[in-house]
């Protein structure tokens, strides 16, 4: 079992004088993004919503990045896959994100295919 | 490689050696095991959600119409009880990595008042899930469904907010709607439930009441296109049946695929924090007892805890496919 913990998160620009006190620390960290995606949800910038930057609103974009931001600092601080060897962190990250991201392509392109069948062809759904 | 037997002896070490794969105990590498496959079958999930959401991009519902409660207040108030919901699963998740912070430290007492903290949030947690599910069970508005299986929502004329069938349907004194139930017939038929308002008291209502309109499922530059006066009257000709809250075959915020991945996805969370608690109960017993005392490591409630933020992982997800985007 690791006993010792690395106490430095954003890439050693903040350092923690022990293990409580980085939990806590990342803890503001997490809730201080939940409250700026919540936030971005309520008011809904104009400026972030018209446009479709690469296939969503930049909104969308935000929110998916944050959510990953999250789950990185829960899956290395909370799960402590920050003092775990390096080949576990790999073995548990990457599996899951090449076979979710092949899946996820793979579903978003087929269901535009099925979209634009919807609009363009002699078919009624809306009646 | 050292193929030497050992004969030390540790119980975390695997069958055949002193050496541990990943430097991690054999319970830890089979909860991580779990943990990535759990992982996928979420993603599964959420993957298939996207898929419906892509297919039908145009007319999905827009969750912050869709969940705007929060208990003992009325009003509009979108995200805020989600968002209380995710904090109240992130401050769990800290006291569960206290716990386990205590449990290095072979701290009994700090371990027990952290894991009880954890139990009272993943409960909070699970209630606030079931109050969430109630209210959009019993849905709020109600609407029209055409007979294509659209749905067709009722809106201020003037003011766009939405109008409740309550407020403007005529309720007709000589309409009685009778229902088969199976007690007077054949006892395994059984009609549908009546609605509160029938389909004709609905639509006179809506004839009656000039300041009220028809408001689509179509999705135009982020908002519902709202049918004009005369649109919406040439419209009501379309619509079957009457729609109140949300089951597996129809609902009144739109898609019918909308409420079954809620269901699904939120359901399936759900009973991984209800059991999820009922493992952390077992633990805490367990440190009450002085198990893990006796054993001379805590690396249980370390094994749990993994668990126990997987879970809110997977909440983080949720709340980001489901209530954000």
């Amino acid at each position: 079992m690791a006993h010792e913990h690395k106490l430095s998160i954003f890439r050693g620009l903040v350092t923690f004088k022990n293990n409580q006190q980085k939990i806590w620390g990342v803890l503001l960290f997490l809730s201080i993004v939940t409250a700026i995606e919540v936030g971005l949800g309520i008011t809904k910038p104009e400026f972030l919503m018209n446009t479709s930057f690469p296939g969503m609103k930049p909104l969308n974009w935000i929110f998916i990045i944050l959510t990953l931001v999250k789950a990185y600092y829960i899956a290395w601080d909370f799960m402590h896959l920050r003092d775990e060897k390096a080949s576990l962190r790999r073995v548990v990250v990457w599996t899951p994100v090449f076979l979710i991201s092949y899946l996820v392509t793979l579903l978003l392109f087929e269901a535009t295919y099925v979209y634009e069948i919807f609009n363009t062809t002699f078919m009624t759904w809306n009646f | 490689m050292d193929t030497s037997i050992s004969t030390a002896k540790d119980e975390n070490v695997w069958g055949g050696g002193d050496q541990q794969p990943l430097r991690a105990s054999y319970g830890k590498l089979m909860m991580w095991f779990f943990i990535v496959s759990d992982a996928l079958t979420f993603s599964g999930f959420l993957a298939a959600y996207g898929f419906s959401r892509f297919k039908f991009i145009e007319t999905w519902p827009i969750a912050d119409e869709v969940f705007t409660h929060v208990p003992f207040f009325h009003g509009n108030y979108p995200m805020y009880y989600v968002a209380f919901m995710t904090f109240i699963l992130i401050m769990s998740s800290v006291t569960m990595v206290l716990a386990v912070d205590a449990g290095h430290h072979m701290d009994r007492k700090k371990v027990t008042f952290y894991m009880l903290l954890t139990i009272i949030g993943g409960a909070i947690f699970v209630g606030s899930q079931a109050w969430e599910w109630a209210t959009f069970i019993k849905g709020d508005f109600g609407a029209l469904e055409t007979k294509g299986g659209r749905i067709l929502q009722f809106v201020d004329i003037e003011t766009g907010e939405r109008v409740a069938l309550r407020d403007f349907t005529i309720e007709n004194p000589n309409e009685t709607a009778v229902y088969h139930e199976s007690s007077k017939g054949i006892w395994f038929f059984e009609g549908d439930k009546p609605s509160t308002y029938s389909l004709e008291e609905v639509k006179a209502g809506f004839l009656a009441d000039e300041s009220v309109t028809i408001r689509t499922e179509q999705i135009i530059e982020g908002e519902k296109k709202v049918l004009s006066r005369e649109d919406a009257v040439a419209k009501l000709a379309d619509a079957a049946i009457v729609v109140e809250g949300a089951n597996l075959i129809r609902n009144e915020y739109g898609s019918r695929l909308f409420a079954d991945f809620f269901f699904f996805i939120t359901g399936f969370h759900g009973f991984h924090v209800f059991s999820g608690v009922a493992i952390n109960v077992i633990i805490f017993f367990n440190v009450l007892m002085g198990t893990y005392d006796r054993r001379g490591h805590y690396e249980m409630v370390e094994k749990v805890g993994l668990y126990w933020h997987f879970v809110d992982l997977v909440w983080v997800f949720v709340f980001t496919f489901f209530y954000l985007v």
